[in-house]
């Protein structure tokens, strides 16, 4: 029985057809994989499906009537459930509180608490009702996810990856959960990137790139390497023309180095490697992989729990010592890379002013001169140096950053994910930019996007789960291979 | 891509709303006044006449200088973040030092002054760094532990002079005794006004607009401010930052304490004739400024206005201390919310990337 069909959903965004005339099918008593790159229109086609987004085209079938789904008010009452890839509850509530609101007047009685201890147990989700959110590992909350799912009476359950707050063993608890809600005829989608889960736990899967559908197969009968092919496509990267730099020397250094994440988890688990002056080092991987807190452990934004991180001969443990010698593009640019209140002027500075200052005072009609070429030769968009950074357009702030971080030369430079958003020329723009400050640099690049490692990066590591899968050669790499390592199969390399 | 247009309103627009929001403010109270039956207007004017007069100016320069010193300071707390309640108790840390040095403290004479300002700066700093640094070891909120230490400076005032420095000639009244002329400041003749307090005042308003504006340690001051992640990753050593503004507006209060002892009292006495809440008012002369340093100058010769103005109100129309403060409250309020439509038209999209 067909519990969900889609057929022909079309859903333009602003200069992105992020789906493109997508047919998806769910059954009764499956595990449906939904899988893709970054950007293949997973998370579109879900959230249409649970009501967060209209479809500009496209029909939508529950049990074979036509639906209309305006809200997650709507999916919910045809008996669609989401568990969220970071749980949403309430951390001051206890867990009873948090799905009292399931009920009607918000009342959660004795009966009622049964009810859910039963629901609970019944697929080995045990979850303790009287515990505050606040103290729950994130895979416990999860599990609270579910249970509220399964309470509203979802038969239709989306689950967005998933597994990326859990253990192992979490995994083996939640996989056998969907087991036996598969074999009572509910309908699963498991939407991931990790190759290896969705081919134990799904029935079959659907393969998205860019925006659209280009397999739905029986599990049993596709592999990782046909799954990954399917994903990437037969693409062909086009590397930038490059220089010969001969290697210069050692700039950065990472010895078997250990991060937390904000929870408390690990998420950096002894990586080691080094980056040479007149190298560009990829780190491809999918996001939450342990990129971001590794990045910022380099920059000294984070606390390193094991290891050494060394920058110009300098163990790094403040921010300050890692500016002395580095660069930075991070990926959060209105958070950290620009402060949207102050001036243009003032951003360009940022990390700049010391070089202009003397004494302790800032040259100011220096500094002027030096922004005011930088706005021109890079073409940043402003008003005026005066006018505060938010009026900024997203791709004239992403200038001001390149200008910023590479106007002056340093021996190292980090770029987390340095073309995100920006249209095709700027993207150019700053590959090109990277390309050009490799001979003196060296260049730590941190991206999602498998063509642009491919066509930047001299050596490649590919970050799964803390570590490194596995560190590819520029010309031993192909979109296939990481695309594979990034799905968590280890490749061999050479 | 299009230049995006200039949203900032121009200053005209800015003063003009500003002018609106008095004039609203003078209109509540209006109905106060009408109340205790005395005419708005006649109350009005007489304010207007009588601070105009030689004395009735005088009072106000007297009152500017403790406005404009805790403002200034709290201008360069708030550009780094530091939400600093506690410049009435800097303030009076200041005074205690100064009146340390000036009755109990043997040194010679001619260095008596000098000492007392440097004791009545580094009193302050010292009083506004404890909150600061339990912010930035333990991130302790800052706007209740300056706000606690007030108390703390006041009762200690308070102990003082109605205990362990009481004066020996003073009848039981709770005052020290007098300072020595020595330390008396200056003033200008016929006033009460200790004009190098003034004059150290407006200079600091200067030296302040300078320092957030053209050192390195302003810029600091400010990228902190904005943003703990951004000046972290900027490399900016962020608790030092904030460590130097809170001594700065510590300090800057503390010479106002300083001021006020040396150069109107001449002695320490109860904390509450001190200080008549400058410390909290000047909260007001900063965001009056927009954090501006050398416009604060306008907004504390205006907070010193009404300051001054209130006291007329009691004195010659015998109005009670309620009235004026409903007086001072609403023309405040007025002008505070005047702001948020004086504000400029700012977009509520962010780009964040994940």
């Amino acid at each position: 029985m067909t519990l969900v069909r889609m057929v022909g959903i079309t859903k333009r965004f602003p200069g992105v057809l992020a789906n493109d005339s997508v047919n998806f099918e769910l059954r009764s008593g499956e595990v449906h994989g939904l899988l893709g790159e970054n950007g293949a229109g997973k998370t579109t086609l879900m959230n249409i499906l649970y009501g967060i987004y209209r479809p500009d085209e496209g029909e939508i079938y529950v049990d074979d009537r036509r639906v209309r789904i305006r809200s997650p008010r709507d999916a919910i009452r045809l008996g669609i459930g989401r568990v969220p890839q970071f749980p949403e509850l309430v951390d001051k509530l206890s867990v009873a509180e948090n799905l009292a609101v399931l009920f009607p007047e918000n009342i959660m009685s004795r009966k009622r608490l049964e009810e859910i201890r039963s629901l609970a147990e019944k697929y080995g989700l045990p979850i303790n009702v009287d515990a505050m959110v606040y103290e729950l590992s994130l895979g416990e909350r999860q599990r609270v996810e579910v249970v509220k799912a399964l309470l509203r009476g979802a038969r239709i359950l989306i689950l967005d990856e998933p597994t990326t707050v859990l253990t192992p063993k979490e995994v083996d608890t939640l996989f056998e959960a969907l087991k036996k809600m598969r074999n009572e005829g509910k309908g699963i989608i498991f939407v991931s990137h990790k190759l290896s889960e969705v081919l134990s736990i799904t029935d079959r899967v659907t393969v998205l790139r860019r925006g659209k559908v280009v397999a739905t197969l029986e599990t049993a009968d596709t592999d990782e390497e046909e799954l990954t092919r399917l994903m990437v496509g037969r693409r062909i990267v086009q590397r930038y023309e490059r220089k010969k730099v001969p290697p210069g020397e050692e700039v950065l250094r990472v010895e078997n180095v250990y991060v937390l994440n904000d929870k408390g988890g690990e998420a950096v688990r002894g990586i080691s490697f080094t980056v040479r002056r007149g190298e560009i080092f990829g780190i491809a991987g999918v996001a939450g992989n342990g990129q971001k807190e590794l990045i910022e452990a380099i920059a000294g934004l984070r606390k390193v729990e094991k290891g050494r991180i060394i920058v110009g001969g300098e163990e790094i443990r403040t921010p300050y010592q890692f500016r002395k010698y580095a660069s930075h593009i991070p990926d959060d640019r209105m958070g950290m890379g620009v402060l949207p209140s102050l001036s243009v002027l003032d951003n360009l500075s940022l990390t700049l002013y010391r070089r202009f200052s003397r004494m302790g005072m800032i040259d100011m009609d220096d500094l002027r001169r030096f922004a005011e070429k930088l706005v021109e030769r890079y073409k940043i968009v402003t008003p005026s140096l005066g006018a505060p950074a938010w009026q900024l357009s997203g791709g004239n702030i992403a200038r001001l950053i390149l200008a910023r971080e590479t106007a002056m030369g340093c021996r190292l430079l980090i770029a987390v994910h340095p073309t995100f958003g920006l249209d095709v020329a700027s993207t150019d723009e700053v590959r090109r930019t990277l390309l050009r400050l490799r001979d003196k640099t060296a260049i730590l690049l941190v991206s999602e996007d498998l063509d642009e490692i491919l066509q930047l990066s001299d050596r490649i590591g590919v970050m799964y789960r803390g570590r490194f899968i596995g560190v590819l050669e520029a010309d031993e790499a192909d979109p296939e291979k990481v695309g594979l390592m990034m799905g968590g199969v280890a490749v061999e390399s050479g | 891509m299009k230049a995006v247009k200039e949203r900032l309103l121009p200053v005209a627009v800015k003063l003009f709303t500003k002018l609106l929001a008095i004039l609203l403010g003078l209109g509540i109270s209006a109905v106060v006044f009408a109340a205790y039956g005395v005419d708005p207007l006649y109350a009005y004017s007489l304010m207007v006449t009588k601070s105009l007069s030689f004395r009735g100016a005088s009072e106000v320069l007297t009152k500017l200088i403790p406005l404009q010193l805790c403002g200034i300071g709290l201008i360069v707390a708030f550009k780094s973040g530091m939400w600093n309640i506690g410049a009435e108790g800097q303030m009076l840390l200041g005074a205690t030092f100064a009146t340390w040095i000036a009755l109990f403290l043997d040194v010679p004479e001619f260095s008596r002054l000098p000492l007392i300002f440097l004791f009545g700066l580094a009193a302050g700093a010292g009083w506004a760094l404890i909150p600061a640094l339990l912010k930035v070891k333990f991130e302790v909120n800052e706007v209740i532990t300056t706000l606690m230490m007030n108390y703390i400076a006041s009762s200690l005032v308070n102990y003082l002079v109605y205990g362990p420095w009481k004066g020996a000639k003073e009848w039981g009244f709770p005052y020290t005794d007098k300072f020595p002329k020595s330390v008396w400041l200056p003033t200008i003749a016929g006033t009460r006004i200790h004009w190098p307090t003034l004059l150290i005042a407006i200079l600091t308003a200067f030296l302040v607009y300078f320092l957030l504006v053209k050192t390195t340690v302003g810029f600091e001051i400010r990228v902190s401010g904005q943003s703990k992640r951004a000046a972290e990753y900027a490399g900016i050593n962020y608790g030092r930052a904030l460590l130097i503004s809170m001594a700065i507006s510590g300090a800057l209060a503390g010479l106002a304490g300083v001021g006020e002892v040396c150069g109107i009292h001449h002695r320490l006495r109860y904390a509450s004739s001190i200080s008549s809440g400058y410390g909290y008012a000047g909260i007001i002369v900063a965001w009056l400024s927009e954090l501006n340093a050398v416009a604060s100058v306008l907004s504390a010769l205006f907070m010193a206005f009404l300051f001054a103005g209130g006291d007329l109100m009691q004195v010659s129309l015998g109005l009670p201390i309620g009235v004026v403060d409903v007086f001072n409250g609403s023309i405040l309020i007025s002008l505070l919310v005047s702001e948020a439509f004086g504000r400029y038209n700012r977009p509520k999209w962010r780009l964040r990337l994940k």
